[in-house]
C-alpha cells in the first residue's frame, strides 16, 4: 500500500509537536513491510531523515504558468495565502504520484488532500493534531474554521489524536461520530537515557516548559507556585519558552512576590529541553485545552514525575501522572507538594512512568493508522 | 453430623475529607463526617439492617437452630451508636437470642496485627469493651482484619486469652488438606484455627446472581445439597462473608436474602447443624493437623497477603510513617490523639493507594488518596511532635515521663504529710 502524506513539519527543522508527531507516526508506520510512504513538505532542508519514507519537497516541484513556487515553511502572516500555493503544488503531485490513500497533517494541508483527493479518485484521511477551538479557548477564526471544516467533510475518515479532538470535531465541526476515530500519539524511545542524569541540588525544581500563551495556562502555574512557597522552601520554579504572555507572567510572579524563586530561562530547543526535564523534580503541563501535549511523555521518559490538567488528551492514556483540573491550582500545589515531600511519591511516578511511557509506541498507533487506511480503501 | 458455620463481617470507614497540604498545622479535623453519615447510613439500609432482620427470622423460623458469627469493628459499632441507633437494638435482639456470637476484631480495621502487635491487642481489647457495654459478651474467637494470620500471631493471641483464630482456606497453606476440618496452629497447638472455605463462601458473593456462572440460577436447595456432598469426616463449613454481600454486591432483587432465609429449612432438612466459630471449636473432634503461615496469610486478592496494602512503594512510606510514632501515642494521654492514630490505621486507606484496585473509594487515582493521606499524616505527626519533641529518644523519654508522673505521686504523697501534721498541730 502506498500513502501520500500532505505535511507541514518535519525534524530536524520544527516549530512545534506537529513535526515530532509527524516523524514519530511515519517512523512507526514505516516497519510494516507492505507500507510506503511518501511525504510531502512545504520546504525541505535536506537534512531530513529519509532512510524510511521518501520526502517530496513542494518547492521543487514547478505548476505549469507559475514554475517553482516558494514557500517559508513557516507560519507566516500570509499563511492562507501559502496554504493556496500548497494546494495548487498537492494537484501536480498527484498527478505524477502514484498511491492509494492520502493522508492530511492538520488544517494546513487540509485543502491539498482535497485536491489530490479529486484529481486521482482515492480517499482522503485526515488527522486532526488540533482544532482552532484549543488555540483559541473558543473564540475561533472564521476563515481557519471553514477551512479545517471543509476537510472534515471531505475526508473519507479523520484520526483525532485523542478522545477530548474526537469530540470537538463531533460535537463543534458536525461529523457523524462512525468516520472519527481515535489514534493515541506515542513516543520515540531515547537512544541513550543514560545521557541524562539528575544533579544533586539543594533545591527542588518544578518545570513549566512550552509556549507561554494563553493555551498552556501559565498563569495557572503561576498562582500555584505562590501557594507552594506560602508553605515551604527548598524549590524554585522554572517557566522556560517564550510567547506573548511571557511580560505579562513576569508581572504575575512579581505581583506576588515570588520573583527570587521564580526563573524565566526563555526558549528551548532540543537536547536542552530534555536535560533541563531530567533535572527537574516536577513537569508541570497545565492546559487549558491541549489536543494531546507529547511533552509529558518526553518528561516520564528521562525520569521526571508530570503533572498534567484534566483537558489534555495524553492524560486519557497515562496512569502514572498526576491530573488535575487547569484552572484548580488547590489540586496543583498539593500535587507539586506531594512530590517535593513525600519521596514515596516521586519514586513511584518516577519509576512507573517511565515504564509505562516506554510501552506506548509509535508502532502500534502506526497500525491503528494502517486499519483506517485499509477501511477506507475497502480493504477490509 | 455437617455443621455450617456463617459469619458476616461488617465495617465502614471513616471518609477523609479533601486535606490540602497548606491546612498541615492549621485544621486537625481530617473526617468528612457528612460524606460517612451517607454511606454509612445507605449501606445499613440496603445492606446491615436488611441482613440482621433475615437473620433474626431464620434464628426463629428454625426454633433457634440457625446460628453464626458477626465481626463487626468497635468504630462501626460507634457510628451506629452515632448516626444509626437501629443497628445497636438489632444486634441487641440478636446477642439476646444466644444463637449469635460476636468475633473478636480489631478497633479500627487496622493492619496493626503485621505492623504493631502491642497495637493488635489493645485494639482488640478496645472492641472487646465496647461489646461489652452494648451486648454484655467478651468476645474469645479472633476474626483479625482480612482475616490476617501468622502463627507469631496466634501464639499472641492466644497468651492474651483467645481460644482461636480465623483465617482464609488459601491453597498454597492447606495443599492437600481440607478446610472443612478445626486445625492447630503451628505457632501454638492450643490454639485453634478455623479456615474460610474460600470457594463456597465466593459462590455467594461472587457468582450468585451471575448468568454466565455454571450453577446459575443457585437456590437454597441446591446449595444445601452441594454442602451436603463434601466428604464423608469433613464436618465443618465455613461460609464467611463481607455483610455487604447481601443488598450491595448481591443486590437484593437477586434474591439473596430469601436464599438465606430458606437455607436453614433444607439444610436442617439434610440433618445439617449450624454453628458459631467457639462452638465449631468445642465442638470438632481434636485434630492433630497443624496450619502453619510465618508469612501474612489473607482473604484479599488473589495472593492471598498483604500485597493489596502494602505491596507498592506509597504504601510502604505511608505504613512506615504511621507507625514509626506507635511508642511515642502509646505514651500519650491525648484521647483526640490516641484516637486519631487508631482511625489513621484503617486498611481502607492503604487499600486506596493501590494503582490497580483502588477499592472503595472517592479519590481517582491511587496518588490522589495518597496525597491526601499524608497531607493528614503530615499534621498528625507535628501534633505528636508537639506532645514529644522527635529530637527525644524513645528511651529517654519515657524515663523522663516515669519521673514526670512519679514527682506528680510524691508531691501528692508529701502535700497529704503536710495536711496531716497540719491537722495534728491544731
Amino acid at each position: 500500500m502506498k500513502a501520500l502524506m500532505f505535511g507541514w513539519e518535519f525534524p530536524p527543522h520544527i516549530l512545534g509537536g506537529l513535526g515530532t508527531a509527524s516523524y514519530g507516526l511515519t517512523r512507526g508506520m514505516a516497519q510494516q513491510e507492505d507500507l510506503e510512504i511518501a511525504f510531502v513538505l512545504p520546504k525541505p532542508w535536506g537534512d531530513e531523515d529519509q532512510s524510511f519514507l521518501r520526502i517530496i519537497g513542494a518547492n521543487s516541484v514547478p505548476v505549469p504558468g507559475r514554475g517553482c513556487i516558494e514557500f517559508s515553511g513557516r507560519y507566516p502572516d500570509n499563511l492562507v495565502e501559502e496554504i493556496g500555493n500548497y494546494e495548487a503544488v498537492a494537484r501536480e503531485i498527484a498527478w505524477r504520484e502514484d498511491f492509494d490513500v492520502i493522508h492530511s497533517h492538520d488544517w494546513l494541508t487540509y485543502p491539498a488532500g482535497i485536491a489530490a483527493k479529486y484529481i486521482k479518485h482515492k480517499p482522503l484521511v485526515i488527522h486532526v493534531h488540533a482544532t482552532d477551538f484549543d488555540r483559541s479557548r473558543g473564540n475561533v477564526n472564521p476563515t481557519v474554521y471553514s477551512i479545517e471544516r471543509r476537510g472534515m467533510d471531505e475526508a473519507d475518515h479523520i484520526m483525532c489524536v485523542s478522545n477530548l479532538t474526537r469530540q470537538t470535531v463531533i460535537e463543534k465541526y458536525g461529523q457523524h461520530p462512525d468516520k472519527v476515530s481515535t489514534v493515541h500519539n506515542a513516543v520515540e524511545p531515547l537512544a541513550h537515557p543514560e545521557d541524562f542524569v539528575k544533579h544533586k541540588r539543594k533545591d527542588k525544581i518544578v518545570t513549566f516548559l512550552g509556549r507561554i500563551t494563553m493555551q498552556k495556562g501559565p498563569e495557572y502555574f503561576v498562582e500555584a507556585a505562590a501557594k507552594v512557597l506560602e508553605k515551604t522552601d527548598g524549590v524554585r520554579f522554572v517557566m522556560a519558552g517564550s510567547g506573548d504572555m511571557m511580560a505579562k507572567m513576569i508581572d504575575l510572579v512579581a505581583q506576588r512576590g515570588i520573583a527570587d524563586k521564580f526563573h524565566f530561562p526563555g526558549f528551548m530547543r532540543g537536547k536542552q529541553v530534555q536535560d533541563i526535564l531530567a533535572d527537574s523534580d516536577v513537569y508541570i503541563m497545565p492546559s487549558v485545552s491541549e489536543p494531546f501535549g507529547i511533552s509529558p511523555l518526553e518528561a516520564m521518559q528521562v525520569g521526571c514525575p508530570s503533572i498534567i490538567s484534566h483537558q489534555s488528551g495524553c492524560a486519557e492514556i497515562l496512569q502514572h501522572a498526576i491530573k488535575t483540573d487547569y484552572w484548580d491550582i488547590d489540586a496543583m500545589a498539593d500535587a507539586i507538594y506531594a512530590i517535593i515531600k513525600y519521596p514515596a511519591m516521586y519514586k513511584s511516578l518516577h519509576e512507573l512512568g517511565q515504564e509505562e511511557v516506554n510501552n506506548i509506541r509509535w508502532y502500534d498507533a502506526g497500525l491503528k493508522v494502517r486499519a483506517v487506511y485499509d477501511r477506507v480503501c475497502g480493504r477490509r | 453430623m455437617k455443621n455450617i458455620c456463617f459469619c458476616f463481617q461488617m465495617h465502614v470507614p471513616y471518609r477523609m475529607k479533601r486535606y490540602r497540604f497548606f491546612d498541615i498545622g492549621q485544621d486537625h479535623y481530617y473526617y468528612d463526617d457528612m460524606a460517612t453519615e451517607e454511606y454509612l447510613t445507605w449501606l445499613v439500609e440496603t445492606s446491615y439492617l436488611p441482613l440482621m432482620r433475615t437473620i433474626q427470622e431464620m434464628i426463629k423460623l428454625s426454633k433457634g437452630r440457625f446460628h453464626c458469627g458477626i465481626s463487626v469493628t468497635g468504630a462501626t459499632l460507634e457510628l451506629f451508636e452515632q448516626y444509626c441507633p437501629e443497628m445497636i437494638d438489632q444486634l441487641k435482639e440478636l446477642c439476646a437470642t444466644k444463637s449469635v456470637e460476636l468475633l473478636a476484631t480489631p478497633f479500627s480495621y487496622s493492619l496493626a496485627g503485621e505492623f504493631d502487635e502491642r497495637e493488635l491487642e489493645n485494639q482488640l481489647e478496645q472492641t472487646s469493651n465496647i461489646t461489652n457495654e452494648l451486648f454484655g459478651v467478651r468476645p474469645t474467637v479472633v476474626w483479625n482484619t482480612e482475616l490476617l494470620y501468622t502463627d507469631e500471631l496466634a501464639a499472641l493471641l492466644h497468651k492474651a486469652g483467645y481460644k482461636g483464630i480465623m483465617t482464609e482456606g488459601a491453597k498454597h497453606i492447606l495443599s492437600w488438606k481440607s478446610a472443612n476440618y478445626v486445625y492447630q496452629s503451628a505457632g501454638d497447638p492450643k490454639m485453634k484455627v478455623l479456615a474460610r472455605n474460600a470457594a463456597l463462601s465466593d459462590e455467594l458473593s461472587f457468582h450468585f446472581s451471575d448468568p454466565g456462572w455454571y450453577n446459575y440460577p443457585m437456590d437454597a436447595e441446591k446449595y444445601a445439597n452441594q454442602l451436603n456432598a463434601l466428604p464423608e469426616g469433613e464436618n465443618l463449613i465455613n461460609i464467611w462473608l463481607g455483610a455487604e454481600t447481601f443488598g450491595v454486591r448481591q443486590q437484593a432483587g437477586s434474591g439473596i436474602f430469601d436464599f438465606l432465609r430458606a437455607l436453614p429449612y433444607y439444610a436442617l432438612e439434610r440433618e445439617m447443624g449450624f454453628v458459631t466459630p467457639s462452638e465449631a471449636i468445642r465442638k470438632a473432634a481434636v485434630t492433630t493437623d497443624v496450619i502453619s503461615s510465618p508469612y501474612a496469610l489473607t482473604w484479599a486478592g488473589e495472593a492471598k497477603d498483604l500485597s493489596i496494602f502494602a505491596g507498592n512503594d506509597l504504601q510502604q512510606e505511608a505504613i512506615q510513617k504511621l507507625y514509626a510514632v506507635a511508642e511515642r501515642v502509646k505514651m500519650c494521654q491525648d484521647k483526640r490523639l490516641k484516637s486519631d492514630w487508631a482511625r489513621l490505621q484503617d486498611a481502607n486507606y492503604l487499600h486506596q493507594m493501590n494503582h490497580i484496585d483502588q477499592g472503595l473509594t472517592q479519590y481517582e487515582s491511587a496518588y490522589d488518596a495518597f496525597i491526601n493521606y499524608m497531607n493528614i499524616l503530615a499534621d498528625f505527626l507535628q501534633l505528636v511532635d508537639e506532645q514529644y519533641p522527635t529530637t527525644i529518644e524513645n528511651e529517654e523519654l519515657n524515663s523522663l515521663l516515669k519521673t514526670i508522673n512519679n514527682q506528680e505521686k510524691e508531691i501528692a504523697q508529701l502535700q497529704g504529710e503536710v495536711r496531716k501534721l497540719k491537722a495534728k498541730k491544731k
